[in-house]
């Protein structure tokens, strides 16, 4: 087949990414050119700022150096600027700097032709020395005007002036910072937050003029600048003038081309321009429903859907993005998003401490986190932000909301919650070893940009996930730009663009009893889907469809499959159920015998009162089973792991409720149970709670006068104390209020979501309503719960009924000696 | 000249699923069949940390490691970037419904790689650096 020709115009970050993703999915469908005016590659544009504070060199932020377009067959004009594209001939027409003149014909244009930054129109805004802030070129005329002047002023006292006045005054000028309004930065900053900020800056250095109307720039005579005046007060030298007043959709080849434009060239959900369907429009230039973002998350965004439509998979839409605002000036914290201002209709938690330089808003409507502007201190920006984006209710941690995640016991990474303070050799992912220094490295040589790339490329935050926040920190202010994905809805991976609530949904609504109508209805990329997809699309299909869906033993993860825990030598371990943590001598000896005759090297006893034989051999495993003759314990799966107890009434002289004899209870009316994720219960006889229960998913605790019932607790990666749900007075009630909150995790919650994350996604109050308001309700989850389970086989010793292969404990062949 | 040899019936490996061929010396042979009955066969012994691939889930045409969730492809035996490393591979054939491998392969290739260790004493014989066991990050993540 022919390829398609794909044109390029505007070689900068957004179009750029928009053929990397587009050479992902399809690297053979086009000859592609790019055109760029600049007469560099690709690079990265936040990052001019600390290119300006000689914090970084141009070399760094290069993103596709030369090489890259060329060992990708991409023909690159860099310096040639686009001055025609003929719609009807499909033809565009660049000029170089030499005058020459390239034509190429396209089948599909992509413009990317970005903004201009905005000039004030007054006089002697042509003057020699006057410029925007925009490029390389700029960049440098301000690095080698700062070597020869010492005067500059920069009108405009938002994000990119605040960067630029920083970085020439880093360069020795004397900056006077110019600002229509009287706070600071007024579109992120709220003026107590704008108010700090230029305390700090006025202690660097920089002067400013706030309220101020420039009226003109003064001429020296010789058509240079050499002032700024103003409507009111005196005037300011300047041998240099920057202009970061605003930027302005580059529009001007799409308005000749006829395209139609209104604040951006207009384009619709798939980034096609609403004129010429041939036609693309990715980055600040397009204006997608009224809006053109400036930032490079949203841009990335876009860039993936215009890839994919280009690919003609002709799947996903740009839905618009949330964003938000970091300051790049070294040494100062700031961090806003959101309906910050707050307004008609919101609340507000401030803490303000002005001595100490740190002030901190949240801003509240309907129990929701709507808005966030931080100063001095944003470590928590990014838990704020994904709140933001999440949209999901506060109510349940609204007094522990403005102390931030760090405050609920992060483990791994020493407590640590700033990570710019962290030193280069410190470790940000206890889990895999990783530190700082190399998360750094990797973004910078590598070009990352999201936490989903740096996942992949160094491991840190991988595997636990509590290092996120610190990654995202890094992620900030190395690679610059905003790291975020658009709100919502996330898919359960590359195989589908569904999302756990979508498979859900549909597997309820549709009655869908196997995975080929999962994959099928939803349209899955793949046949068979992944690692990640199938266990989750196979715990959808039986916990939604007891005793109708079939399990899918193929689906499951190797411990599901082989009743066992596999070691990292590939060896197994077996935990026997004991109920409630009770075993007898008869068991023990049981036990005993068995890690004789097989040799297990390690016999030890576990966290949740039971024994674990560890480095087992698979082929061992059946006969360990049938000689210890005790049921699974489950502690291999997704699944009601144990219920601890203490010894309760029955012996202790405190004990006030039969806390044994209810987690047995409890045990043998659960036990087989799947769910979303591991579950632990406990049971304690009195208030001095030495089963721990409240760090368990359900937590009771005896009291004289009944039991209290707590939800949501985990003792793992965050420790999370369970909250309050209910008091009962019955050993029944227990049963039925456990019972129902666990049936409305297990249809409710997503795969690997543990109870905590379930009842923070949907509130506490969600659960309450099911649970506690609606009697008939509960009593209808406990009898579905009960029914799922009724008769459920224990896999160790009814491996037809529980589907085990049973091949998989014995080599296919041996070869003989 | 290979010298195949019959190993099992295709039907004994579970589709999207795996068996091992066990060996007097050395890491046993994974033998893996994916959903459009094609068969491959890898040193079961995942280039990462050594985890026994045959456990693993199979998918398309590739395996997940069960220890830390590598992606190995299985016709070159090597990990999906941008992890890095490739599993010895074994010649491998599918006629009239038996699966056949390379009896000579099968007694001389890989013999040299060892299977990883844990447990007590393990971290004192030359055991492959321990990692925290870790396979999926939650949601929140």
């Amino acid at each position: 087949m022919k390829r398609l020709k794909l044109v390029l115009v505007g070689n900068g970050m957004a179009g750029v990414r928009t053929i990397e993703e587009l050479l992902k999915l399809a690297p053979d469908m086009y000859d592609i050119t790019v055109f760029g005016a600049e007469p560099h590659p690709n690079y990265n544009r936040i990052l001019l700022s600390p290119v300006l504070a000689g914090e970084q060199t141009i070399d760094e932020i290069v993103l596709n150096g030369w090489d890259w377009y060329a060992d990708h067959g991409i023909t690159l004009h860099a310096g040639r600027k686009v001055t025609e594209v003929d719609r009807i001939g499909r033809l565009v027409r660049a000029v170089g700097p030499d005058g020459e003149v390239v034509e190429t014909t396209y089948d599909r244009l992509l413009l990317c032709t970005g903004s201009n930054p905005f000039i004030l129109p007054v006089p002697g805004k042509d003057l020699k020395g006057v410029i925007g802030y925009r490029d390389i070129a700029d960049t440098d005329y301000m690095i080698e005007t700062a070597r020869t002047h010492r005067h500059a002023v920069v009108i405009g006292g938002g994000l990119l002036g605040l960067e630029a006045a920083n970085g020439l005054m880093l360069r020795g000028m004397q900056v006077t910072v110019v600002h229509n309004s009287g706070c600071l930065m007024d579109r992120q900053l709220d003026t107590v937050a704008g108010g700090l900020l230029r305390q700090s800056l006025e202690g660097r250095g920089l002067s400013f003029r706030l309220a101020a109307q420039t009226q003109e720039l003064v001429d020296d005579g010789a058509g240079r600048v050499k002032a700024v005046r103003f409507k009111e007060g005196p005037e300011v030298p300047a041998d240099l003038v920057v202009m970061a007043v605003g930027i302005r959709p580059n529009t001007a080849l799409a308005e000749s081309m006829r395209l139609h434009c209104n604040r951006g060239i207009v384009v619709n959900d798939t980034m096609q321009t609403v004129t010429d369907p041939r036609v693309y429009s990715v980055g600040e230039c397009a204006a997608h429903r009224g809006i053109a973002y400036g930032l490079v998350a949203p841009l990335f965004e876009q860039a993936k859907v215009a890839a994919n439509h280009l690919a003609q998979w002709g799947i996903g839409r740009y839905q618009g993005s949330l964003t938000s605002t970091k300051l790049k000036v070294t040494g100062i914290d700031l961090f806003s998003a959101g309906e910050f201002q707050g307004g008609e209709g919101t609340e507000e938690i401030v803490m303000s401490d002005p001595f100490g330089g740190v002030y901190k808003k949240l801003v509240l409507k309907d129990d929701k986190l709507i808005g966030a502007c931080l100063y001095g201190d944003t470590s928590d920006g990014s838990w704020y932000f994904k709140l933001l984006r999440d949209g999901r209710s506060i109510a349940d941690i609204r007094e522990k909301l403005m102390f931030g995640e760090s405050n609920i016991g992060d483990t791994g990474h020493e407590g640590h919650s700033k990570a710019a303070g962290m030193p280069d050799e410190a470790e940000v992912c206890g889990c895999n070893g990783v530190t700082k220094g190399t998360i750094c490295k990797a973004i910078r040589e590598k070009g990352l940009f999201t936490l989903d790339e740096v996942k992949k490329h160094t491991k840190a935050s991988a595997s636990c996930g509590s290092c996120t926040g610190l990654v995202e920190q890094i992620l900030m202010f190395t690679a610059g730009g905003d790291y975020s994905a658009a709100p919502g809805r996330k898919a359960v991976c590359g195989c589908t663009d569904a999302s756990h609530q979508d498979v859900r949904d549909a597997i309820r609504e549709q009655k869908y009893l196997t995975h080929a109508q999962v994959y099928a209805g939803l349209g899955w990329r793949t046949s068979d889907g992944c690692a990640t997809c199938r266990p989750a699309v196979n715990y959808y299909l039986i916990s939604t469809w007891p005793k109708e869906a079939r399990d899918d033993p193929q689906s499951r993860f190797v411990n599901e499959r082989s009743h066992a825990n596999i070691q990292k030598d590939g060896t197994y371990s077996v935990i026997p159920r004991m109920w409630g943590g009770h075993t007898t001598p008869d068991e023990l000896r049981r036990i005993a015998d068995a890690a004789d005759k097989y040799k297990i090297p390690t016999v030890k006893v576990t966290g949740g009162q039971r024994i674990d034989l560890l480095g087992v051999k698979k082929e061992d495993l059946p006969g360990v089973w049938k000689d210890i003759g005790m049921p699974s314990g489950f502690a291999y799966g997704k699944s009601l792991r144990t219920v601890k107890t203490c010894v309760g009434s029955e012996w202790c002289r405190f004990g006030t409720q039969d806390s044994t004899q209810m987690g047995k209870d409890i045990e043998h009316a659960l036990w087989a149970m799947y769910s979303p994720h591991k579950v632990k219960i406990a049971v304690s006889g009195c208030p001095r709670n030495c089963a721990e229960a409240g760090i368990k998913d359900v937590g009771v605790i005896g009291v004289d006068s009944g039991w209290e019932i707590y939800v949501g607790g985990n003792g793992g990666i965050k420790t999370e104390v369970a909250q309050f749900l209910v008091k009962v007075r019955t050993a029944a009630e227990v049963m039925e209020y456990t019972g129902a909150f666990l049936a409305l995790y297990r249809t409710e919650a997503w795969y690997l979501e543990r109870t905590v994350h379930y009842i923070a996604r949907v509130g506490l109050d969600h659960v309450k309503k099911r649970i506690l308001d609606d009697a008939e309700g509960r009593r209808a989850l406990w009898e579905h719960l009960q029914f799922a389970l009724d008769g459920e086989p224990d896999p160790w010793f009814e491996s037809v009924q529980a589907s085990v292969d049973v091949r998989q404990f014995v080599p296919v062949a041996e070869v003989p000696a | 000249m290979n010298d195949w040899t019959t190993i099992c019936r295709l039907e004994d490996i579970p589709v999207l699923g795996a068996r091992r061929v066990a060996r007097p010396a050395g890491v046993a042979v994974a033998v893996f069949r994916t959903a459009d009955d094609a068969v491959f066969a890898l040193l079961d012994r995942c280039p990462h940390k050594g985890g026994p691939l045959s456990q693993g889930i199979v998918f398309g045409h590739s395996v997940a490691c069960p220890l830390h969730n590598w992606t190995i492809a299985l016709d070159d035996g090597c990990a999906r970037a941008p992890d890095d490393g490739c599993v010895p591979r074994f010649a491998c054939r599918v006629e009239a419904g038996a699966v056949l491998l390379d009896a000579g392969e099968l007694a001389r290739h890989a013999l040299d790689l060892e299977a990883p260790r844990a447990g007590p004493g393990a971290a004192t014989a030359g055991a492959l650096d321990d990692e925290s066991f870790s396979v999926q990050a939650p949601h929140g993540a």
